[in-house]
C-alpha cells in the first residue's frame, strides 16, 4: 500500500506542473458537467425557496396582489392572536413525542423477535415490511374502517375479550392514539434497518457474555444496545421529523371519518373530529393554499425549519464522520 | 477468538439431568420465539385481509359486524371503475411515477457519479446539503415554490410535480452514492487508463456494475411518488382529471358514503401495484432499506 502510494507520489511529482493543472482543469469541467442539473434543481427547489420563504414571512401575500412589506406581524399573530396555530402545534408536539416514542420501541421490539428467528425470518420480515408499502391515503382509508364504532372488526375482537372499544376517530382525545397505531403499522422500514443492526451484532460477543453468566438483559444493555445506537439515533430523528411533517393520515382520516363529500377541495372536515387532527403541517397549508395568507403560511414555515433544522443537524453531522471515513478508505 | 474455542463447552461437562433440562429449554425457546413470530405476522397482515375479505362483500354485509364473505362478489373489483374513473386516475398515477422515477435516474446517476469517484473541493459540503434537503419537511419550502409554479402557469398540471425530479431529488443521489462508494474505485481508474472518459466510465462500468443499486433506487423513486398525496393535492387538487390514484382514493369514500364494500375494493386496488413490485424485488428493496440507516 504505502510503495503504491510512494510511485504515485514520484510519478506525479515528474509530472510537468502544465499537464497537472490541465488534468486539473478537465476534472473540474467534468464535475460541473456532472453535478450541474443537481447544482441547478437544489438551487431553483432548495436554496431559492428557503430565502424566499424568510422574505414572505415578513409580508402580506395573497399570490394576486404583490407582497406587501408588514415586518413582523405574522410572526406577532403566530403567538399571540391566533388560536388554532397552538391546538396545531399541540397535536404535532404530541405526535413528536408519542408517536417517536412508539415506532421506535415497537420497531426494535418486532425487529428483535425477528432476529431471534431460526427459520422462517425472511417470511415474517416480508410480512411485516408489506404494510409499510400501502399508500397512506389508502391505509388511513383502511383503518377508518377498521377502527369504526359501528361494526369495525377492531372493535368486534376487542368486545370478545370483554373491552368496550372507542370511537376511535370519531373521539377527539382517541383520534391520535389511532393515527400512532396506523403508523406503527407501517413503520416496517425502521424494522428492516434496525433488524439488520441486530443481525450484525457479532454473535461471539453474545456468547461469550454468556459465559461470564451475563443475562439477557445485562447482555441487551451492554453488548446489543451499544453496538446498534448510531442505527437508534437514525431512527429517533428519523420518527421526529416523520412526525413534524405529519400530513397525509391526519387529513384522510379527519375527512372519511367526518364523511366529508370532497377531500381536496374541503376544509370543513380538516382537523376533524373537533380539530385533533388538525397539524402543525396540515394548518399550515390550509392557511397558505385554502385561505391564501402566504406570508402567515410563510412564517409558520420558517418556525417549522427552525426546529426541524435541529434535528436535521443532529444526523447530518453523523453521517459527516462516516463520509469521512468512507472517503478515507 | 481462540480462548473461547479452547475453553469447555459448558454443557459437556454437566450431569446428563441437567443437560436434558437444557436442551428442553432451547426446544421451548424456538417453540416461542416462532409462536411469537408467527403472531406479529399474522397481526401485520390482518388488516391487509380484511381489507380484501370487505371488498368482495355485498353492501350490506359490508354494514354489518360479519366479518368472512357469505357471498363473494369478486364483480365489485369491476364495480368500482364504473363508479369512478379509476382508469384516468390510475394513467395520471403511472405517468407521474415513470417519468419522475426516470427523471431522477437520469439526474441523479451522474450527480452521485461526481460524489463518489471524482474528488473535488466542496464534495463532502455538497453531500450535506444533499442530506439536509432529503430531510427537510417539504413544507418547509412550499410557499414560495407554489408561487413558482402559479407564475408559470403550470398550477393544475402534473408538471409541478415532474420537472423538479429532473434536476435534483436528494433521496436518490444520497442513496445512489452509498451504492457507488461499495463499487472500488480501481475499476474507474482502469477504464480511464485504457482511454475512457469520465463520462464513458460512468455508462459502460459504473451503471452496469450498479445495476441492483440503481433498480432499488428507482424502486424508492416510483414508491414515493406512487404514494405521494401532499404534492398532488397541492399541485392537482382543483383539476379533477390531474388527480392521481393517491388523490382520487380519499375522496372515493365521501362520494361513495354508505359503499363501504366499494371503497375497500378500491383500495385493495391502490395497493395490489406496489405490493406485486415488492413480491418481484423484494431483495432490493431490503438492499436499499439498510443502506439508507446503517450506511449513513
Amino acid at each position: 500500500m504505502t510503495t503504491t502510494l510512494e510511485t504515485k507520489a514520484a510519478k506525479s511529482s515528474s509530472v510537468p506542473k502544465r499537464v497537472r493543472t490541465r488534468a486539473q482543469a478537465r476534472t473540474r469541467r467534468n464535475v460541473l458537467l456532472f453535478m450541474a442539473p443537481a447544482f441547478l434543481g437544489f438551487l431553483i427547489f432548495f436554496g431559492y425557496p428557503l430565502i424566499a420563504t424568510l422574505y414572505y414571512s415578513f409580508t402580506r401575500y395573497d399570490l394576486i396582489n404583490p407582497p406587501q412589506w408588514i415586518g413582523l406581524d405574522n410572526y406577532v399573530r403566530m403567538f399571540s392572536t391566533e388560536p388554532l396555530v397552538r391546538t396545531a402545534a399541540y397535536n404535532t408536539l404530541w405526535l413528536v413525542i408519542v408517536l417517536t416514542v412508539c415506532r421506535v420501541l415497537f420497531a426494535l421490539g418486532v425487529a428483535s423477535v425477528i432476529s431471534r428467528l431460526k427459520t422462517g425470518i425472511g417470511l415474517v420480515r416480508t410480512l411485516c415490511y408489506l404494510p409499510a408499502l400501502a399508500p397512506p391515503a389508502a391505509a388511513t382509508l383502511a383503518f377508518v374502517f377498521l377502527f369504526n364504532p359501528e361494526f369495525g372488526p377492531v372493535n368486534r375482537f376487542l368486545n370478545l375479550v370483554g373491552i368496550d372499544g372507542g370511537l376511535w376517530f370519531n373521539d377527539p382525545a382517541m383520534s391520535k392514539p389511532a393515527l400512532t397505531l396506523l403508523v406503527m403499522w407501517g413503520s416496517g422500514e425502521l424494522m428492516i434497518i434496525i433488524l439488520a443492526a441486530l443481525l450484525d451484532v457479532p454473535a461471539e460477543l453474545h456468547e461469550a457474555a454468556s459465559l461470564d453468566g451475563a443475562g439477557p438483559v445485562r447482555r441487551f444493555w451492554h453488548i446489543t444496545l451499544p453496538s446498534i445506537s448510531p442505527v437508534l439515533l437514525f431512527g429517533i430523528v428519523n420518527s421526529i421529523i416523520f412526525a413534524l411533517q405529519f400530513f397525509t393520515q391526519a387529513v384522510v382520516a379527519g375527512s372519511a371519518a367526518a364523511g366529508s363529500a370532497d377531500v381536496a377541495g374541503n376544509t370543513k372536515y380538516i382537523g376533524a373530529p373537533q380539530n385533533s387532527t388538525l397539524t402543525y403541517p396540515v394548518w399550515l397549508y390550509v392557511q397558505g393554499f385554502r385561505y391564501f395568507n402566504m406570508g402567515y403560511a410563510a412564517a409558520m414555515a420558517v418556525l417549522l425549519f427552525i426546529v426541524s433544522f435541529g434535528f436535521t443537524a443532529i444526523l447530518v453531522r453523523q453521517m459527516r464522520k462516516t463520509a469521512h471515513q468512507e472517503e478515507g478508505a | 477468538m481462540t480462548l473461547l474455542t479452547d475453553t469447555p463447552r459448558p454443557t459437556s461437562s454437566l450431569p446428563p439431568r441437567a443437560r436434558r433440562k437444557r436442551a428442553w429449554d432451547k426446544k421451548f425457546y424456538w417453540i416461542a420465539t416462532h409462536a411469537f413470530g408467527i403472531a406479529l405476522g399474522v397481526i401485520f397482515v390482518l388488516p391487509l385481509v380484511f381489507v380484501f375479505l370487505t371488498a368482495v362483500m355485498k353492501s350490506d354485509q359490508a354494514m354489518s359486524s360479519s366479518l368472512w364473505p357469505t357471498e363473494w362478489h369478486f364483480e365489485n373489483f369491476l364495480e368500482v371503475f364504473k363508479r369512478a374513473p379509476l382508469l384516468e386516475y390510475f394513467t395520471n398515477s403511472i405517468i407521474y411515477s415513470t417519468l419522475a422515477t426516470a427523471g431522477a435516474l437520469l439526474s441523479a446517476i451522474p450527480a452521485a457519479y461526481a460524489l463518489s469517484k471524482i474528488r473535488w473541493r466542496g464534495q463532502t459540503f455538497f453531500f450535506m446539503l444533499t442530506v439536509a434537503a432529503m430531510m427537510l419537511p417539504p413544507q418547509v419550502t412550499i410557499v414560495p415554490l407554489y408561487d413558482l409554479w402559479v407564475r408559470l402557469g403550470l398550477t393544475g398540471t402534473i408538471a409541478p410535480l415532474i420537472l423538479p425530479y429532473f434536476f435534483f431529488d436528494a433521496f436518490s443521489v444520497f442513496l445512489l452514492r452509498q451504492f457507488f462508494l461499495t463499487i472500488p474505485k480501481d475499476y474507474i481508474e482502469a477504464a480511464k487508463i485504457d482511454g475512457c472518459t469520465e463520462f464513458q466510465a460512468m455508462t459502460r462500468v459504473l451503471v452496469p456494475m450498479a445495476k441492483p443499486g440503481i433498480a432499488a433506487t428507482a424502486m424508492f423513486c416510483f414508491l414515493f411518488t406512487w404514494n405521494d398525496y401532499f404534492g398532488p393535492l397541492l399541485y392537482t387538487g382543483e383539476n379533477q382529471e390531474n388527480w392521481p390514484l393517491s388523490l382520487a382514493i380519499a375522496s372515493f369514500r365521501g362520494m361513495h358514503h354508505v359503499e363501504w364494500n366499494l371503497t375497500m375494493a378500491a383500495t385493495a386496488l391502490i395497493m395490489a401495484p406496489v405490493i406485486i413490485l415488492f413480491v418481484f424485488a423484494q431483495k432490493s428493496f431490503v438492499k436499499g432499506i439498510t443502506f439508507t440507516g446503517v450506511k449513513g
